[in-house]
């Protein structure tokens, strides 16, 4: 008998693995995990009614990202670019939140070319929910996202299997409870922008000490309909302390009998014997031209 | 592949966002109202607390929501679309039980994939108002009244004791109230606060009630403490 024809590769994710992986996940006590961003994220809806402030949005992040226990990075970026005037906190995978923001990112660019206008959040919001509900969870991207468009301020929460909320504040990742604790006793409509800077990373101030999986600084983002203000590291409070003391000791501490000094340096010698570096013999050098033509202004100096 | 069968997969996947729901629609002359509460959970937490379970198919169609939020999110994102289409193709609205075919095709034939109850209601020039039930497996039921969601399952007694024909629209309203008040006051994965839709020719009418304002019925009384009051309270019987 003739075997089966070789089957084609499969495109995209390939599942196959996933009933071995889960029975050894039983056996094992459970499957190795990817870098994430364990992860104190928030955002909240500012200004307008007749508080005589410019409505806006303002995100929040820590900038912890976790592999198991171990702190893989201790001052990672959480606030990812979408576009001018929309942002986007990520958490869970490290990879997937990356990926999915930077993908949405161009997509938005390319529609707002295409339609002539900047895209709305809600068009962000649909594009993410989309792509992720197509991966039914497998791209581990937990999301917070926050823009200002024609419609206003937007604020809305993505969760990996592709549902949304719409919500005036919000938090998400590992210390969301946390955060949200510091929301629901606090926050009020209409804010002014200082109150809800100071709100936001109140919040994630409160992620990165009750939580372990959030840590290191606070990194905030405002956007109004005049421009987007980044404020990396607004508050740093785990700068770490200087030593009170050193323990190097002392010039002379050692007594020695003997010394002797010596070049550890290794010099060489080249020698070209064929190719560019060589002498081409009946070509002439000629020397590049100074402060003439393009770039070569006066007061640029090339190397002669 | 042989042991793929061995993997459960009607349950919700983990750390899925899942809206365990009341939710509720009933048909009275010249319309139907609909409600819900607005609870959505991932495991303990809940994620949204003034969640909007009903949401929006055509102007005068609008389906009730439970299951996991990104299926049925998904789901009446397309049915939405569809209903465009349609309007645009044949310059009229879609009937309600049209929208409700679509729906009832996407849950059946996705069935394996989807955890989704919907159930779908709204007035048409046709039928006036009807409500149709889309329950797990992808089957479509019309019905005068319809309950669903993890929460219904205390007050189908209630309902049918309560529900008699020819409600004018306050009755109606009042029946969908009480009801998703006594299923929420019972059901953990259910509460927060009670939205309400009136759909008729004329118009779509939402109603809120907060959380602090909701029907109350009989609640249990202090045995121990409301008599004699010599200070010796030692406990409460709810």
């Amino acid at each position: 008998m003739v075997s089966k024809a070789v089957e084609t590769p499969n495109a995209g994710f390939d599942f196959s693995n996933y009933a071995r992986n889960e029975f050894f996940g039983q056996r094992l006590q459970g499957i190795p995990k990817a870098t994430s961003t364990g992860t104190t994220i928030v955002g909240v809806i500012f200004g307008g009614g007749d508080s005589g402030e410019e409505p806006g949005v303002c995100l929040g992040a820590d900038t912890r990202a976790t592999g198991g226990p171990i702190v893989a990075d201790k001052n990672c970026e959480k606030i990812h670019y979408l576009t001018p005037q929309i942002r986007c906190c990520g958490a869970g995978t490290a990879a997937d939140t990356e990926f999915v923001t930077n993908l949405i990112s161009s997509n938005l660019e390319l529609h707002a070319l295409s339609q002539g206008r900047p895209a709305r959040v809600v068009t962000a919001m649909t594009m993410l929910k989309q792509y992720l509900f197509r991966y039914q969870g497998h791209v581990g991207a937990h999301l917070v996202l926050g823009g200002v468009d024609v419609t206003g301020p937007q604020l809305f929460t993505v969760h990996a299997h592709g549902s949304t909320d719409k919500l005036p504040y919000v938090t998400m990742g590992s210390g969301s409870l946390a955060a949200m604790a510091v929301f629901e006793s606090s926050f009020k409509e209409n804010m002014k922008r200082e109150e809800a800077i100071a709100l936001v990373s109140r919040a994630i101030r409160s992620g990165i000490f009750n939580d372990l999986g959030s840590g290191s600084n606070v990194d905030v983002a405002v956007i109004t309909k005049n421009g987007t203000e980044n404020l990396r590291n607004y508050e740093m409070p785990n700068e770490r302390g200087l030593k009170s003391r050193n323990y190097k000791f002392r010039r002379g501490t050692t007594a020695w009998t003997k010394e002797s000094i010596r070049s550890l340096i290794v010099s060489e010698e080249i020698k070209s014997t064929s190719g560019a570096g060589k002498d081409q013999g009946g070509v002439e050098v000629v020397p590049v031209p100074t402060g003439a033509g393009a770039g070569g202004e006066e007061g640029m100096e090339i190397d002669s | 592949m042989a042991n793929i069968n061995s993997v459960d997969i009607s349950r919700l996947k983990n750390g899925e966002v899942n809206l365990g729901t009341s939710i509720m629609a009933v048909q009275f002359n010249g319309g139907v109202v609909i409600g819900a509460d607005s609870r959505t959970t991932t495991g303990a937490y809940i994620a949204n607390r003034v969640t909007d379970k009903l949401t929006h198919i055509h102007d005068r169609i609008y389906c009730c929501r439970s299951g996991s939020a990104a299926d049925t999110q998904a789901v009446a994102d397309v049915v939405h679309q569809h209903a465009q289409v349609y309007t645009s193709v044949y310059g009229a609205p879609p009937t309600v039980s049209t929208a409700a075919a679509l729906f009832e095709k996407m849950c059946y034939d996705n069935k394996d994939q989807l955890s989704a109850g919907i159930i779908v209601a709204g007035w048409d020039k046709e039928a006036g108002g009807s409500v149709y039930n889309i329950p797990l497996g992808g089957g479509m039921f019309q019905q005068p009244w319809a309950i669903g969601g993890s929460g219904s399952t205390y007050v189908y007694g209630y309902c049918d004791a309560t529900y008699r024909e020819g409600w004018n629209e306050q009755e109606t309203v009042e029946f969908v109230k009480n009801t998703l008040a006594l299923a929420m006051s019972r059901d953990g994965s259910s509460g927060g606060c009670i939205r309400m839709c009136v759909i008729t020719k004329d118009k779509v009418e939402r109603h809120f009630i907060p959380g602090n304002e909701l029907p109350r019925f009989w609640e249990g009384k202090e045995i121990i403490g409301s008599v004699g009051g010599n200070g010796q309270q030692i406990g409460v019987v709810a």
